[in-house]
């Protein structure tokens, strides 16, 4: 058994930037990399894609990502855990070796299935959001249960180099290998508390690292334009020591690890995992070293009966149409402006919302009373059955240059397909994870 | 006038339609005032535009942080909300702007 293992974060989201994981590879001295691609959205965005094409349906940036990370794995024979297989883990996993053929180079990929229980899903169990049957919201494009460690576990005892899975929860990705490594018992709750403490501390990568905590003038981080990925030291007995690689952008701070330690976390008393009820309100913080911070406390208690299951459902499609205004009577131009259009169309979209950026789009109205900008976007968003009809939202905004106020300009136009998420239950003995080995 | 933002910090969160902030002092000196001072209705009452539901606060003494949990929040949740920000990420320095 190991002494100490070294788990670092590449990526945070699916959008995230690629070279933080490479730096991480090459010079962080990592045992495992994970990468956390995947958002609730995202997996049923990915179904619709599988649907059209059942070659596909992993995620869209695989290849971007991991092309010249996979040489990089293999030389430092850092074992790689990611949820980039979204609604397709073993087309992911072709994908991988192809990659890998391509560049000559002899790698086993273990791709995590089961997450997929939509043919389980009826429509008419409740949704817990609102207590409605779940076909009600609309037509089911996907049902995903957050799966736990044990399917992770059963990749990790293969020797495959890469570990391709679907919906896990985050931070079982990193709770596996602590398990796997240390021999902890799947019923030794404090132990699987304090990993998952360490996996939700890095599951958002630079959020550990600064960003989305910088601010120059009250908490100011060095070198954001390079910013560095963070990586945790994990001990046998589940204390972790947060860090990152020297040189890169960034910082490791106590005020930047409580920020992300809630972050996203209903109940820090309670928070559930598929694999413990984990409890974040022991949790301390010691500044060892530069760029290196101690975590230890946390716990958990017996885990959750059933498993949370993510289910997309096709909500119609988002319209929306900006123009600017600027100068003197910017504002009152731009609320003319936002006034012709709800007279246009409200009878079409009566789900239709008006915003000023620059005056009141992001919060509240009563917090920008006081607030009188140079210049102010107007903003027309709407959710309709139709594409055609979201379309016409931001053809009506493009209109304004020639049929609206004064002095509009940069007019811009966009319609988005929406799906929603809502959440269920689903009893464990329907949900069954298993492990495909693919290798060159 | 002071506000929030000059002796504490927050990060915003989502799941769903709930809206988490925290609210971190700079100096631990100040905990004790804003566990007795900033109470779950003083936030909903400060974002009574944003917060349509209950806001529960969780006090974590061990890291010097409350937590507040608020219901209802984010105009349906990022999938289906018209907001520009759907997650509601800015809304800790929403928090922040209130005058102490």
């Amino acid at each position: 058994m190991k002494d100490k293992i070294r788990i670092g974060c590449g990526a945070g989201f699916s959008g995230d930037r690629i070279e933080p994981a490479l730096i991480l590879t090459e010079k962080g001295n990592l045992d495992y990399l994970v990468l956390e691609c995947l958002a609730e959205r995202t997996i049923a965005l990915a179904q619709k894609r599988k649907l059209q094409n059942p070659e596909s349906g992993y995620d869209v940036l695989l290849e971007k990502r991991l092309k010249d990370l996979l040489p990089l794995l293999l030389h430092h024979k850092t074992r790689l855990v990611t949820n980039m297989g979204a609604a397709n883990p073993v087309a992911g996993a072709k994908r991988i070796i192809e990659l890998g053929k391509s560049q000559n180079l002899s790698i086993k990929v273990a791709a995590v299935i089961g997450d997929d229980v939509l043919e389980f899903i009826s429509g008419e169990e409740h949704s817990l959001e609102n207590n409605q049957p779940l076909q009600s919201e609309g037509k089911l494009v996907s049902a995903n249960a957050y799966l736990g460690v044990e399917a992770i576990l059963s990749a990790l005892a293969t020797d495959a180099d890469i570990i391709i899975t679907g919906r896990v929860a985050d931070p079982s990705l990193f709770l596996a290998p602590m398990i796997y490594e240390f021999g902890w018992e799947l019923d030794q709750f404090d132990l699987l508390g304090k990993g998952t403490v360490l996996g939700h501390l890095l599951e958002c990568a630079g959020q550990l690292t600064g960003g989305y905590f910088a601010d120059p003038i009250s908490k100011p981080v060095p070198d954001l334009d390079r910013l560095g990925h963070p990586f945790v030291d994990v001990f046998p007995d589940g204390r972790g020591i947060i860090s990152k690689v020297e040189g890169t952008g960034g910082i490791i701070s106590e005020r930047i690890a409580k920020e992300q330690l809630l972050y996203e976390v209903l109940d820090p008393y309670q928070y559930i995992t598929p694999d413990v009820i984990a409890d974040f309100s022991s949790v301390q913080f010691e500044k060892i070293a530069s760029n290196q911070l101690q975590v230890t406390g946390g716990g958990g208690m017996e885990k959750p009966e059933k498993y949370k299951v993510s289910v997309g459902y096709e909500a119609g499609f988002k319209g929306e149409g900006e123009i600017s205004y600027a100068g003197s009577h910017a504002v009152e131009r731009a609320r003319l402006a936002g006034e012709i259009i709800e007279k246009r169309i409200k009878s079409l979209v009566p789900n239709l919302r008006v915003d000023f950026i620059g005056l009141n789009s992001l919060h509240p109205a009563e917090l920008s009373k006081n607030s009188s900008p140079y210049e102010v976007r107007l903003r027309v968003a709407g959710i309709c059955e139709t594409m055609e009809l979201a379309q016409l939202i931001g053809e009506e905004v493009e209109a304004l240059y020639t049929n609206g106020p004064a002095g509009g300009g940069g007019a811009r136009k966009m319609v988005t397909q929406v799906v929603g998420v809502v959440s269920t239950l689903l009893n464990r003995d329907q949900v069954k994870p298993d492990v495909n080995l693919l290798s060159t | 006038m002071k506000k929030l933002a000059d002796i504490a910090h927050s990060r915003a969160g989502d799941k769903g339609n709930i809206l988490v902030l925290s609210l971190i002092p700079f100096d631990s000196k100040d905990f004790d005032w804003l566990v007795e001072n900033i109470t779950a209705d003083r936030v909903k009452s400060h974002l009574k535009g944003q917060i349509k539901g209950n806001v529960t606060r969780y006090v974590l003494p061990s890291i010097h942080a409350l937590q507040f949990t608020c219901e209802d929040a984010l105009a349906g949740g990022v999938t289906t909300s018209l907001a520009l920000d759907a997650h509601g990420k800015s809304l800790s320095y929403a928090l922040l702007e209130m005058e102490i």
